[in-house]
């Protein structure tokens, strides 16, 4: 079979066993992630594993696109020790602030830079952001079909790829035509563990930097100013609880007091 | 002056603690309930190329260097010591392999122990006293192109689980004995484990005796040279295994200091967490210092290692870190059994644990003592 080109969207975030150390800065509404480790979004690794493992049946490359920080660049080590072949960080301090719509926009443009592409896999969702909006607005912006919930996929022929989409109520099987995006969740695959045999590979692959001169970006339509959301609140739900303590003289007594409390009628049950 | 890792080195750390928390994490209450698991653990470290850190590329190794391989244990000693330790135990095995064998041993061992084929332990302690190795009666004799190995060595770590180790032997009676160091894996006649200790802590790592008797080594597997036999086992010790303990240490710091913390910041007294009693600071302000002074001597040494500093100029420096973490281990441990009250002794909480693996540090590669006097003869300029 014909080696497919393989375009794998990767966010660092907050390391979610962490995650209650997550702070939310009162002024910029935005999460405070100084002091918490980041890692490869979860999801984002079943993606990278699923890109990984086509490769490695079929032949291919697989290239990580990641829009991060500059520091961002560790987590971009880490996907080609995990298998990748080569890592493009999108990274400039216009990019900042962006909303779902603004990213994909970016790493759409830096998908399109780099070539040719035959498969775009992303992870369903963010850990911190939770969205679920990016793999679908990219599919729109690269003029692809898109799938999600992917399950389970395999390579059928040089243009089709066989899916396992899952939801709630069914299961199809879907035979799809390249180039299309998927998004999969955790179920899609166990991630490989991070090996040093990986570490040792990834001294002799590439990680580039794109900014949005390279990339040629419009600047309309990045960044904060280029968001068509704005968060106007993020807050941590309050989830205390009250307790109240029923006392009476009788258990019975007492579950009927419960009963009261809920609404339950008690016509016709046995008092 | 530059106190940062490299990227690469920040992800050594990574996929130590990935495998720590998910691989052995679950496993450590088997440990503590004496089951020896490490078979299954060596296997897994292997697949993930923890056992070949120090083993050359070219022989199937991932190379990281001491600095490497400092990491791993530093961060798998976090969730157990006892695993850390039985990793820091297999490089102190196979490194004279790396360094001194003939082409021949190479080949044969290198392999297998980057992926848990083989899995090495060092040799030299007997029952007349590990300090003074001068005195051991294990001895070998030359016969044809091969050797023969008559004696018992003592408080060997994987003494069970291991399938190869570097044995020291006395090779010449005399004034001046010599004494020659071997590489044996137990599909040669004559070498099997003996009985194992019952430890005060690190639980579920095998230590006990190993039993040479007629046990017959090609001359192939003789280390270095005959005659050469303690600087190899020095070598091993010096460039490995101190280091590898004072490692288990930083790993039980650490892991003391986080217990501490996490009950510190839950318990609840007067109204307050007790971290805010002054009392309860004190004591983490102590923790977090042993911690970090401990690490800065330990991954200095370990660089010192890797800039190939000669033995003799790198053993004080080692034992400076391993006096001070070893010292830091139990100190820190013993605060933090103190800053959970009566759970600091109770088995869930782990930091009773923590307080009996720290103490198994102090005499393991060379007791505290020891190291007090390598330290002393530099400082004195003493020869
Ligand atoms: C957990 C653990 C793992 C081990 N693993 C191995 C292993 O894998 N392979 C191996 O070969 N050995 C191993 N050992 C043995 C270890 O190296 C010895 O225990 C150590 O060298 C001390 O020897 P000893 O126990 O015979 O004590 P001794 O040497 O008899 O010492 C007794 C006491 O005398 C003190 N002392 C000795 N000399 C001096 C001196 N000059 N000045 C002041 N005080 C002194 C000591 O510090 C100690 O307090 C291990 C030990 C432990 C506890």
């Amino acid at each position: 079979m014909q080696p497919l080109q393989i375009a794998i969207c990767v966010k660092p975030v907050p390391d979610p066993k962490e995650s209650t150390q997550l702070q939310i800065n009162p002024t910029t509404k935005t999460l405070v992630r100084k002091g918490i480790p980041l890692v490869i979004n979860p999801m984002d690794r079943n993606a990278l594993e699923a890109g990984v493992k086509l490769k490695e049946a079929n032949g291919g490359k697989v290239t990580v696109f990641s829009m991060s920080p500059p520091e961002g660049e560790l987590t971009m080590l880490e996907t080609l020790a995990l298998g990748a072949d080569e890592a493009i960080l999108l990274s400039d301090l216009i990019f900042a602030g962006g909303d779902t719509l603004a990213t994909a926009r970016v790493l759409a443009a830096g998908i399109k830079a780099q070539g040719n592409w035959d498969l775009v896999i992303c992870g369903a969702e963010s850990f911190d952001g939770g969205t679920a909006q990016v793999g679908a607005q990219l599919a729109v912006l690269l003029g692809t079909p898109w799938i999600t919930r992917v399950s389970h996929l395999k390579r059928v022929d040089d243009k089709h790829l066989l899916v396992t989409v899952e939801d709630e109520v069914e299961q199809r099987e879907l035979l799809v035509q390249l180039p299309v995006v998927l998004t999969v969740e955790s179920v899609v695959n166990q991630a490989r563990p991070l090996s040093l045999w990986g570490i040792v590979e990834a001294r002799n692959k590439k990680i580039t930097v794109y900014n949005a001169d390279t990339l040629k970006l419009d600047q309309k339509g990045i960044g904060l100013d280029g968001s068509p959301t704005q968060t106007r609140d993020l807050f941590a739900p309050d989830a205390s609880r009250e307790a109240e303590i029923l006392t009476g003289d009788s258990p019975q007594q007492i579950a009927n007091q419960l009963l009261d409390k809920i609404g339950w009628s008690r016509k016709g049950a046995a008092n | 002056m530059n106190f940062q890792f490299s990227p690469e080195q920040e992800l050594i750390r990574k996929a130590a603690r990935e495998f720590a928390e998910e691989v052995v994490r679950p496993r450590v209450q088997e440990m503590e309930e004496g089951q020896y698991i490490l078979d299954d653990l060596f296997r897994l470290m292997g697949e993930v190329g923890f056992l070949g850190v120090l083993i050359p590329q070219e022989y199937g190794g991932t190379n990281l260097g001491t600095l490497g391989a400092v990491l791993v244990v530093e961060e798998i000693s976090r969730i157990s010591a006892a695993l850390g330790t039985g990793l820091q135990v297999h490089c102190l095995g196979l490194l004279p392999v790396v360094k001194f064998a003939t082409p021949a041993c190479k080949e044969k061992y290198l392999p297998g122990l980057a992926t848990g084929k083989y899995i090495a332990t060092g040799s030299i302690t007997e029952a007349s006293g590990g300090s003074d190795p001068t005195t051991m009666s294990t001895v070998a004799v030359q016969d044809g192109d091969s050797w023969v190995i008559n004696g018992r060595k003592c408080f060997i770590t994987l003494n069970k689980t291991a399938n190869t180790t570097w044995v020291t032997t006395c090779t010449k009676e005399g004034k001046r004995r010599e004494f020659t160091t071997f590489f044996v894996d137990k599909s040669m006649e004559g070498y099997k484990e003996g009985r194992l200790e019952n430890k005060t802590g690190m639980h579920g790592l095998d230590n006990g005796e190993v039993v040479f008797k007629n046990c017959r080594v090609p001359d192939t597997n003789v280390l270095l040279g005959v005659g050469r036999g303690l600087p190899v086992a020095l070598t091993a010790i010096g460039r490995m295994g101190r280091m590898g303990m004072a490692c288990a240490a930083l790993g039980t710091i650490q892991a003391s200091l986080e217990a501490a913390v996490k009950f510190a910041n839950e318990r609840v007294l007067y109204g307050r967490p007790i971290a805010y009693l002054q009392g309860v600071q004190f004591k983490i302000a102590e923790m977090a210092y042993l911690l970090e002074t401990s690490r800065l001597l330990v991954y200095k040494a370990a660089w010192l290692t890797d800039q190939n500093m000669p033995d003799a100029e790198l053993a004080p420096k080692v034992a400076m870190a391993k006096y001070v973490a070893t010292q830091s281990a139990i100190k820190a441990s013993d605060l933090a059994v103190e800053i959970l009250g009566g759970y600091g002794v109770v088995r869930e909480y782990n930091t009773e644990r923590y307080l009996r693996d720290a103490r198994m540090i102090w005499a393991a590669a060379g007791t505290g003592d020891i190291m007090q006097l390598t330290v002393a003869r530099e400082a004195l300029k003493l020869k």
